[in-house]
C-alpha cells in the first residue's frame, strides 16, 4: 500500500500517544504566543483575513513574533511537502515543527484534541474529504489573498476548509510487460491475465474508491452511479484479469502487480524503483480528489497558522505541488499567469484540465458508500 | 503464612496478564459498547449480518482444515522423527527448525509465497515456462481465501511438531515390549495402548492449533487486499476504513464474536478432557 494512510496508521502508537504523554510532558514549554499583532489590537485567533491584522506586512510581523509554526502529517517526500516547509521557513525565518509525518487525516484530528490547549498543538491541518467535512467546528475560517482564485467548488464558503492539491486517478503499469491501455475495456483482455490491482478495498481506502468511481464513471456510470464501476470489476474478475494482493512500491518492482489504479503521484513515484513502469490516464472523465487545508481553532500559534495558509496558496507554494507531481488547486490561475513551466502542467495533469474533472460530493460518496457495502463484497467473494 | 507467600508469587503474572491481556481485552470489547459515554447495544446487529456471519464460518471453516491437515501431516511426522536417534542430525535439524518455523508468520510469510509462488513467482514461472502449466489460468487465487491454506499450514505444521513430539516421546519402549510379550500383534499396540494415550495430547494440540490460525491476522492481511473474508480482516476494515463506510465501534463486537467463539471450543476440549481422564484414572 503506497498510500499515506497506511503509513500515517502504523504510526497511531508511536506518534499521538508519544506526542500526548511524553513529548508534550517532557517540552520546555515554548514561549506562548502573543495571540495579538504588532499594534496589540488584533485578536489572531480570530482573523479572517490578512487585512484584519492591517494587511499582509503586518501577518507577517505578527507571525514572526510567534516564531514557530506546528504542522502534523506531512511527510517529506508526499507532494513535495519537504520543499514547501523548508521555503516557508526560509521566507519567513519561522521555525517549523513537524510532528508525526506519517499520522492520518483522523489521527490529525486526534492530535489536536489531546494536545488542545498545549503549545505542541498542531496550528494547520492537511485533510482527507470525509475527515475534514465531519469535523468543521474544529477549524478556524480564513480567506487567503488568492482566496477569489480558487474556484467556489474547492473551497468551503468562508473558508473553514479549502481544498489544497490533488492526485489524479491514473493508472500505472509495466511497458516492459503490457502493451499501453487506451480503453478501460483493453484491461479485459487476456495480456492483463492476473495483473490488473487497485491501492486497496474500495470500501476501505480512499485511492481504491477513487478507482472504482473512475472506471464507473469510464463505463458509462459516473460519481452519481457507482453500478458500473463495480459491474466492470465483476467482469475483469470473471475474466481472470482482477489481482486481489494489495500493490506496494515493492510489488511494483518485482514485477507480481503489473497494472496499479492508483493516484498519480503515488505511480509516478513508483518509476523510481522500477523504470518501465508508466503512468496514464485514461480517455474519458478524470477523476480527482483533492485534499484539504485547515487551521485549527486552538491553534497555538494562529498568526503563523495565517500566515502558512497564505504561503500554501501562494504562487510559490503551489508550484511546488506541481514539481512534486501533485496538481495544485489554482493551476488553471497559474496557468493563466504563465508563472510555471507550460510542459510541466500537461505532464502533471497529463494533459487533462480542470472542466473535465470530476469529484464526489458528499451525498455522492454516501451513496457509494452504501452502494460498495452492499455489492463489493460478492465481487471479491 | 506459607500460604500466604505462596500467593505473593502469583502477583508478578496476574498483575501481567491483567494489564496486557485482560484489560486490553475489556477496552477493546468495550469501544463495541460505549457510545457518547453511556453504554449501547446498537452495535450488536453487525455481529448476525449475512457478511459477518459467512466471514465467522470461512474463519472457521479455515482453521479447521489448516488445524486438521497441519495436526496429521505434524503427528505423521513426529512418530517418523521419534524413531531416529535422538543426536541424530536429521532430528536436530527438524526439531529447530520446526521451533523457528513455527513463528514464522506475516508479512515475511507472505512475501517468502509471494516470492515463490505469486503469479510472477519462481515456482510459478518454472511450472508456466518448462511445464506449461498455469497454476493461475482461473485467477491468481493465492490472494483469495483458499490460497492462505497453503501458507497457514507452513506455520501449523511446525507448531504441531513441537507440541506434540514430546507426547510422542513419552512412550516407553517397554509398553511395546509388554503388548508382545502378551501376544499382541502389530497393530494392537498403536491400536490399544499408543493411540488412546495420545489421543488427549493430540487434541490438545489440534485445538491450539484451530486457535493459532482462527486469530492469525497479519499473513491474510498481507495477502489479501480486496474484501473481508475472515473476521481478522473485517476487524482491519472496520478499524482502518477512511472512505466513511466502516464504523470502528464494529471492532469490538466483532472482537466479543471471536472470543465467542473460542469459549465454545475450549469448553468443548474440557468436556472432552474430563472423558478422557475418567478411564484414563
Amino acid at each position: 500500500m503506497t498510500s499515506r494512510v497506511f503509513y500515517r496508521r502504523a504510526a497511531l502508537t508511536a506518534g499521538v500517544l508519544a506526542l500526548t504523554g511524553a513529548l508534550a510532558a517532557c517540552s520546555p514549554g515554548a514561549p506562548a504566543s502573543e495571540g495579538g499583532g504588532s499594534d496589540g489590537s488584533v485578536d489572531a485567533a480570530t482573523a479572517t483575513s490578512a487585512a484584519d491584522f492591517g494587511g499582509m506586512d503586518a501577518l507577517v510581523e505578527a507571525a514572526k513574533a510567534e516564531g514557530q509554526l506546528n504542522v502534523i502529517a506531512l511527510p517529506e517526500d508526499w507532494a513535495n511537502y519537504g520543499e514547501i516547509i523548508a521555503g516557508f521557513e526560509e521566507k519567513y525565518g519561522i521555525t517549523v515543527n513537524s510532528a508525526s509525518p506519517d499520522a492520518s487525516s483522523a489521527e490529525e484530528i486526534q492530535a489536536a484534541e489531546n494536545l488542545k490547549g498545549q503549545d505542541t498543538a498542531p496550528d494547520v491541518f492537511d485533510l482527507g474529504a470525509a475527515v475534514a467535512l465531519t469535523n468543521t467546528d474544529k477549524f478556524a475560517p480564513y480567506k487567503v489573498e488568492k482566496w477569489d482564485e480558487i474556484p467556489a467548488e474547492n473551497k468551503e464558503s468562508t473558508g473553514l476548509w479549502v481544498n489544497n492539491y490533488s492526485g489524479i486517478m491514473s493508472l500505472g503499469y509495466d511497458a516492459d510487460k503490457l502493451s499501453e491501455p487506451k480503453q478501460v475495456d483493453d484491461l479485459l483482455g487476456s495480456e492483463f491475465k492476473g495483473a490488473v490491482a487497485l491501492n486497496g478495498d474500495p470500501t476501505q481506502a480512499g485511492a481504491a474508491f477513487a478507482a472504482v468511481g473512475s472506471i464507473s464513471a469510464l463505463n458509462g456510470g459516473g460519481i452519481d452511479d457507482f453500478g458500473p464501476g463495480i459491474d466492470f470489476a465483476q467482469k475483469l474478475r470473471d475474466a481472470g484479469n482482477f489481482l486481489t494482493v494489495d500493490p506496494t512500491p515493492a510489488t511494483i518492482a518485482s514485477g507480481e502487480t503489473p497494472a496499479v489504479f492508483d493516484w498519480s503521484f503515488n505511480n509516478i513515484a513508483a518509476a523510481a524503483d522500477k523504470p518501465s513502469w508508466k503512468t496514464t490516464v485514461l480517455d474519458g472523465p478524470v477523476y480527482v480528489s483533492f485534499y484539504n487545508e485547515a487551521i485549527n481553532a486552538d491553534a497555538p500559534n494562529p498568526a503563523a497558522a495565517r500566515l502558512w495558509q497564505e504561503w500554501i496558496f501562494s504562487d510559490e507554494a503551489q508550484a511546488l505541488f506541481l514539481e512534486g507531481n501533485a496538481v495544485p488547486v489554482r493551476i488553471d490561475a497559474l496557468k493563466e499567469a504563465g508563472s510555471v513551466d507550460e510542459q510541466l502542467i500537461e505532464q502533471v495533469s497529463f494533459g487533462t484540465s480542470s472542466e473535465d474533472w470530476i469529484s464526489p460530493d458528499q451525498a455522492q460518496t454516501d451513496a457509494a458508500n452504501a452502494l460498495l457495502s452492499e455489492r463489493w463484497a460478492a465481487v471479491v467473494k | 503464612m506459607r500460604k500466604f507467600l505462596a500467593a505473593l508469587g502469583l502477583v508478578p503474572f496476574t498483575a501481567y496478564v491483567v494489564l496486557f491481556l485482560i484489560v486490553p481485552t475489556l477496552i477493546a470489547v468495550g469501544s463495541g459498547f460505549t457510545a457518547d459515554g453511556g453504554l449501547t447495544l446498537e452495535n450488536l446487529p453487525v455481529l448476525f449480518a449475512p457478511e459477518t456471519l459467512s466471514a465467522f464460518w470461512a474463519s472457521i471453516w479455515l482453521s479447521a482444515v489448516t488445524a486438521v491437515v497441519g495436526a496429521v501431516v505434524g503427528a505423521t511426522l513426529c512418530w517418523a522423527l521419534a524413531a531416529l536417534p535422538e543426536q541424530g542430525p536429521l532430528r536436530r535439524v527438524v526439531d529447530a527448525a520446526s521451533s523457528v518455523l513455527a513463528q514464522f508468520g506475516g508479512v515475511m510469510l507472505a512475501f517468502a509465497f509471494i516470492a515463490t509462488i505469486g503469479s510472477q513467482g519462481l515456482i510459478t514461472v518454472l511450472l508456466r515456462e518448462r511445464l506449461g502449466t498455469d497454476i493461475y489460468a482461473d485467477g491468481v487465487w493465492l490472494y483469495e481465501l483458499p490460497g492462505l491454506v497453503l501458507p497457514y499450514l507452513y506455520f501449523q505444521v511446525p507448531l504441531m511438531v513441537i507440541t506434540f513430539l514430546p507426547a510422542v516421546l513419552a512412550l516407553r519402549p517397554g509398553w511395546a515390549e509388554a503388548v508382545a510379550t502378551l501376544g499382541g500383534r502389530g497393530g494392537s499396540y498403536w491400536l490399544r495402548v499408543g493411540i488412546p494415550i495420545l489421543t488427549p495430547a493430540f487434541l490438545g494440540s489440534l485445538l491450539l492449533l484451530f486457535a493459532n490460525a482462527f486469530s492469525s491476522y497479519a499473513t491474510a492481511a498481507a495477502l489479501i487486499s480486496q474484501g473481508s473474508q475472515i473476521v481478522p480482516l473485517k476487524i482491519r476494515a472496520a478499524l482502518i476504513g477512511e472512505t466513511g463506510a466502516s464504523l470502528a465501534s464494529n471492532a469490538g463486537v466483532l472482537a466479543l464474536g471471536m472470543i465467542v467463539v473460542m469459549t465454545i471450543v475450549m469448553f468443548g476440549y474440557g468436556r472432552l478432557m474430563a472423558r478422557t481422564a475418567r478411564w484414563q484414572g
